[in-house]
């Protein structure tokens, strides 16, 4: 949620940063304790998501739109998503529904 | 999150403290009366061996909480085959498997074959769709329910209605059955007398338990509404790995043990995941239930394997 305010009330700040300092961290999503962490990113097209599960509960990654979808992830397994197009990507754990997620997708 | 109860579930959960090992519930003019059970005295039991419901065997789960899964099922199946007397058809409320993969089917296969206790009927739980289209499960049990994984059969004078609340999530929501089972459920119920007993299967529970853990179907209202002029119906779930039920007006729901592992109470913890317990405990958490028509009541018998 931070980081989508974040987002909101600094874009440009957020790109910038997200270009040069942390690009790697802040593609990758944490899955623990029955959250997505963080639950909202944006990212650049053209850049790989990385999900990686660290709960011993297995989830998933499933576009509520039908764009991109896992396996069930066991503990430890990643999944990885390339976005090219811009828009914003809704999501959820299709195991545990309550867990939800965005991805915004904003042009080069 | 975890004090929101209505105080009619905080009873129902309340009657968790009744499943250890060897407890009949007998339903006898809407009333469940749990009675404590001696060793064996389940075979003294009067009344037709109707079926037994076995739930969420988590094959291809290997983690802490139990990593030896096949074993605990074997153990279930020995269990069972050696009741004096079997039930004739058995149902699996699903999550047969971990994570939906075909060696896990496999092997769950395999192991059941060994169970002898007649005709295997199943639904899917979630972890059992998680490729999407459900490809593995209904390749191989699609047939019963023309693939749509629904279905209905009537056995020794019971109509039994198998359901899915798996495949119909959206977003912060419980478990669904959408409106085209809705109407087949309806349609299928509208020609019965209201005496004949109804078994309702599905995989998660048909009334809410935990809302923030998603233990509960958003629409089961409207198909209970379909249930009610009934005399006798009882709703059989699983995927919460513990016993946890309520009567409401002639409609009993009831939840089985796992066969793999159990889970929090509701509300306990970080979210519904494998609980891990203290050795020597986890046969005492691991089970199965068994139904037997007393004249018109049907009658649960929860046993674990230790």
């Amino acid at each position: 949620m931070h980081s989508l305010k974040h987002a909101f009330a600094y874009p440009v700040a957020m790109l910038l940063f997200v270009a040069s300092a942390s690009a790697a961290d802040s593609n990758t999503i944490i899955i623990k304790k029955f959250m997505f962490n963080p639950m909202d990113v944006t990212v650049t097209a053209g850049t790989d998501v990385t999900w990686e599960n660290q709960d011993g509960e297995p989830h998933t990654v499933v576009s509520l739109t039908n764009d991109f979808r896992s396996q069930a992830l066991d503990e430890k397994d990643k999944f990885t998503h390339r976005f090219d197009k811009p828009g914003t990507y809704k999501y959820l754990c299709s195991i545990h529904p309550k867990m939800v997620g965005t991805i915004t997708v904003v042009a080069k | 999150m975890t004090d929101n109860f209505h105080p009619s579930r905080r009873r129902a959960l309340q009657c968790m403290a009744f499943g250890g090992a060897g407890t009949l519930f007998t339903l006898s003019g809407g009333i469940l009366t749990p009675v404590a059970l001696a060793q064996g005295a389940a075979d003294k039991v009067t009344g037709v061996p109707l079926f037994l419901q076995i739930s969420d065997t988590h094959i291809g789960f290997n983690k802490e909480a139990n990593p030896d899964v096949p074993g605990t099922l074997k153990q279930t199946i020995a269990l069972v085959n050696a009741m004096k007397a079997r039930p004739a058809l058995t149902i699996h409320t699903g999550d047969i498997t971990h994570l939906s993969k075909a060696a896990e089917f496999d092997t769950a296969n395999q192991l059941l074959m060994d169970l002898k206790a007649g005709e295997l009927h199943t639904v899917p739980g979630e972890h059992d769709v998680t490729d999407g289209m459900g490809t593995e499960y209904f390749g191989r049990f699609g047939k019963a329910s023309d693939n749509r994984g629904y279905y209905s059969f009537d056995h020794q004078g019971v109509h039994f209605i198998g359901l899915v609340n798996v495949m119909n999530f959206k977003p912060n929501g419980l478990g669904g059955f959408g409106a085209d089972q809705l109407a087949w459920l309806k349609a299928d119920l509208a020609a019965r007398s209201s005496s004949t007993p109804i078994v309702v299967f599905a995989h998660m529970p048909m009334w809410t338990i935990q809302e923030s853990w998603g233990w509960g179907t958003g629409d089961a209202e409207e198909a209970l509404s379909y249930l009610r002029r009934f005399g006798s119906v009882t709703v059989l779930n699983g995927h919460i790995h513990q016993i946890v039920q309520k009567v409401e007006g002639n409609i009993t729901f009831h939840t089985a043990r796992s066969t793999a592992y159990p889970q929090p109470q509701a509300g306990q913890g970080d979210g519904p995941g494998p609980l891990v317990v203290p050795a020597g405990q986890l046969q005492h958490m691991l089970g199965v239930t068994s139904i037997r028509l007393q004249k018109h009541h049907l009658a649960l018998s929860d046993t674990t394997l230790a």
